[in-house]
């Protein structure tokens, strides 16, 4: 770093830091500079998955904004569930699909998807789709099951989770991207970005008997950010979450929200599915309790958000 | 006439290869179809009632003899392997030669009758220790199996290690000491028996052995000996690993011959040939018989008697099982607790299909008379799959009833217990819902409880108790929420659905 760079990069630290935090997030994880046109949300409605991804990371910068040639990069998307991808409960296929290709397009050395699943993992991932989406675009789909793919690192910002086991695949890679589905959800109420973490982790049952809701918020603060929260609510489940009973439980929004702002994006999400199935937020308790420990920002009044209809 | 053998080799290895590999492959890619392999098996095919292979082997039997015995059984031809190998292990010299021996008449019908009365009087307790296959699939199941994972786990490390992905740890085999002891136990026994005295395994303790040598000793073809041209050299007897070729007498005695052939490319002069029996011409030496029907007459009554009296006791104690905690937990498809324990014969191959693992062999759960019945057995992540199958469609012997997806989808296991006042809403009173998250009918399903906190409710006649709740209750040893199993498998009401989102949704609402 050219003592000019390390300046200013310190400069807009100081500023940012003092603004809010998901800027220094961002400049921190090296993910380009804080540039002031760039958004700090990008919604994006009225397309299929591919189309709304390609468009929405155009405002980011594109893909090579976050990709650089020769990087690992990691994607989790939520697929947690032995369904077919109609049902909603997994991540679109066909968005993280897509993801992969642009990042392999991007000079990618390695993408690699992984999740650790509810359901058994050979059959969740074959049956949501995303196996085969992800070795056509020349990814890599590793498994998830067994601690002996599990690290501990600290959380030392956590409050009743401090220390946690995640994926190794996920602490080598340079670049990762967290890529959930928007669904209900019977134990935290919603599913969205910050309840994606659980499946980087091994040891879930510890987020049931350690208060869910503040383990969610805790594991927000591992240090180790994704560029961007990619959440798919192309499909999104409005009831019987987060399985599922029928597509009855399935509504079609074809939208996709994106931003590199865990609180944000969730926030933004629940308004969205609001409308579908009125829920207060304040019931999700993990966002207030993850903007109470500075993972990002429910005032989505004060960041630059754009809104894109196709 | 030594293609006879070989063609037998064959077919051997064409049986036995595929049920070999079926029942340790762990990553589910043999395709399932496999299974039919083991519904040709004798009891599978009896138990099961399945008249045309009844009447097929049947058919064989009476054709050529005891065929099934060295193409068709695993637990044969895994004796034949271990014979064969028993080769390598011993000195040069003291080479395995086989002489004849009187064959242990009372021992081996005694097994036959007993087996029959027990089973007749309602228990396959017998058949279940002594079927063939089943003892094969035990072992199968529980040493090869874990030897192979063992294996495929040590790669997985290796490679995983340097970032290759190709093999991926997976769960060992539970460990069930009782099923592990038993399959250990029937093991060392064919080993023993087989390294130094062929198939004697076969045509002493096999009830399904004994039953066959009857048929065969009217088959149509069979081994037969040239009294003329004979030079008693006893090279044939030497071979025969039934031990059922007198040399000297020039007999063979057809009901422990296993129609290997290995006797016929050893006769250096062709006086030992597989023949019609009835071409009428020359007639087989008249065979030793009738001459203990008296103490034949009092042994099958004896071992009636006494076999009568142990089915009686076994069940007194199998229904006596309130060391039990709950009731044992059935797979789909076994309909009553009666037909089930009745059927199973233990063979374990549902257990080694069962994706998730939770099919467990039983160790007392079933009382002393089920002993490796399949049952489930829940732990963390580990409940049976609501789209999920496969045990019932596997099952050779009907113990557990084909189901379609849409039925199995219904069956209840049990139904879920919620024990209020050990969930962590109400002890800690705070979130967690895993059970309701994890249950694929709503049958556990939230409701509100106080301070916006909710708390799981059971709704029973929706619930099909395939443990997920259980599995994934964070309450520990003991779980808030558990399933009771049920003695008879009855229908679930199909969960109702939600009400259909038919509103456009235009803005994103922020």
């Amino acid at each position: 770093m050219k003592r000019r760079d390390f300046f200013k990069s310190a400069a807009i630290v100081g500023m940012a830091s003092f603004f809010k935090t998901n800027a220094l997030g961002s400049v921190l994880s090296g993910k380009g500079m804080a540039v002031h046109s760039e958004p700090d949300l990008v919604a994006v409605m009225g397309s299929e998955p591919e189309i709304m991804l390609v468009r929405a990371l155009k405002e980011f910068g594109g893909i090579k904004n976050f990709v650089k040639r020769g990087q690992k990069v990691v994607i989790k998307p939520n697929i947690g569930w032995d369904r077919k991808p109609e049902l909603a409960a997994n991540t679109n296929p066909a968005l993280v699909g897509a993801l992969v290709k642009l990042c392999k397009g991007a000079g990618a050395s390695e993408v690699i998807v992984f999740d650790h699943t509810c359901h058994d993992w050979k059959k969740s991932y074959t049956n949501s789709g995303i196996e085969k989406a992800v070795l056509a675009a020349g990814g890599k789909i590793v498994p998830a099951n067994d601690e002996s793919y599990y690290q501990e690192v600290d959380l030392p910002r956590g409050v009743n989770l401090k220390k946690a086991k995640i994926h190794k695949s996920l602490l080598e890679c340079d670049v990762w991207f967290n890529v959930p589905i928007l669904k209900h959800h019977g134990g935290a109420k919603n599913t969205i970005s910050m309840k994606n973490l659980m499946g980087i982790v091994w040891d879930r049952s510890f987020f049931h008997s350690h208060d869910l809701h503040q383990c969610i918020a805790d594991i927000s603060t591992f240090h180790k950010k994704p560029a961007l929260n990619i959440v798919d609510a192309y499909r999104i489940m409005k009831s019987n979450g987060p399985q599922g009973k029928s597509e009855s439980d399935v509504v079609k929004l074809k939208s996709l929200l994106v931003s590199p702002d865990f609180v944000a994006v969730d926030t933004a999400a629940m308004k969205l599915f609001s409308q579908v199935q009125p829920t207060d937020i304040n019931d999700v308790r993990y966002i207030g309790l993850a903007e109470r420990l500075r993972v990002g920002t429910q005032n989505l009044d004060k960041l630059n958000i754009k809104r894109i209809k196709l | 006439m030594k293609f006879l053998k070989n063609i037998r080799i064959v077919l051997s290895i064409l049986f036995f290869l595929p049920i070999l590999l079926f029942f340790i492959d762990f990553t589910g890619k043999l395709p399932l179809q496999l299974h039919q392999l083991l519904s040709i098996q004798w009891i599978p095919a009896l138990l099961s009632m399945n008249l045309v292979v009844l009447g097929i082997l049947l058919l064989l039997s009476l054709l050529f003899g005891r065929i099934y015995c060295s193409t068709i059984c695993p637990l044969g031809i895994l004796q034949d392997i271990l014979t064969w190998k028993s080769r390598f292990f011993h000195k040069k010299k003291k080479k395995v030669r086989y002489e004849y021996t009187a064959p242990k008449n009372i021992l081996r019908y005694s097994i036959l009758v007993l087996t029959v009365i027990v089973f007749l009087l309602g228990s396959s307790f017998l058949v279940l220790f002594l079927d063939p296959y089943s003892t094969f699939g035990r072992i199968a199941s529980q040493l090869f199996r874990p030897l192979a994972i063992w294996g495929n786990n040590f790669i997985a490390y290796g490679l995983s290690a340097m970032g290759n992905y190709t093999f991926y740890k997976v769960e060992q085999v539970s460990f069930v000491p009782l099923a592990f002891g038993i399959a250990l136990l029937f093991f060392l026994l064919i080993t023993k028996m087989s390294w130094f005295k062929g198939r004697s395994y076969c045509n002493t303790i096999c009830p399904v052995g004994t039953s066959l040598g009857l048929l065969s000793k009217i088959s149509f073809f069979h081994i037969s000996m040239n009294e003329s041209t004979c030079t008693r050299c006893g090279a044939c007897e030497r071979k025969c690993k039934s031990q059922c070729i007198d040399s000297k007498a020039t007999t063979v005695d057809d009901s422990r011959c296993v129609s290997c052939f290995n006797c016929l490319s050893s006769c250096k002069n062709g006086s030992i040939k597989y023949v019609a029996r009835y071409k009428g011409k020359q007639v087989h030496p008249a065979e030793q018989k009738g001459n203990n029907s008296r103490r034949t007459f009092l042994l099958v009554s004896g071992a009636a008697i006494a076999s009568a009296a142990l089915a009686k006791t076994n069940k007194i104690i199998g229904k006596n099982d309130s060391i039990l905690t709950r009731k044992p937990i059935m797979p789909p498809g076994a309909n009553s607790i009666e037909h089930f324990n009745n059927h199973c014969t233990g063979c374990q191959l549902c257990v080694t299909k069962c994706p998730m693992q939770v099919l467990k062999p039983a160790a007392l759960q079933y009382g002393i008379l089920g002993i490796t019945q399949p049952h489930l057995s829940f732990s963390t992540h580990v409940f049976c799959t609501y789209d999920c199958n496969i045990c019932s469609n596997v099952c050779p012997t009907g113990a557990l009833k084909p189901l379609v997806m849409e039925e199995k989808k219904l069956v209840q296991l049990g139904i879920a217990k919620f024990r209020k006042d050990m969930c962590v809403v109400f002890t800690d009173e705070k979130d967690c819902g895993a059970c309701s998250e994890h249950c694929p009918t709503q049958a556990v399903h939230m409701i509100d409880y106080k301070n916006g906190l909710t708390i799981p409710e059971v709704t029973a006649d929706l619930c099909i108790g395939c443990g997920a709740c259980e599995s994934i209750c964070p309450v520990r040893p003991y779980q808030a929420i558990y399933v009771e199993g049920s003695s008879i498998q009855n229908k679930a009401r199909k969960p109702s659905e939600a009400k259909k989102f038919n509103k456009k949704v235009e803005d994103f609402g922020f």
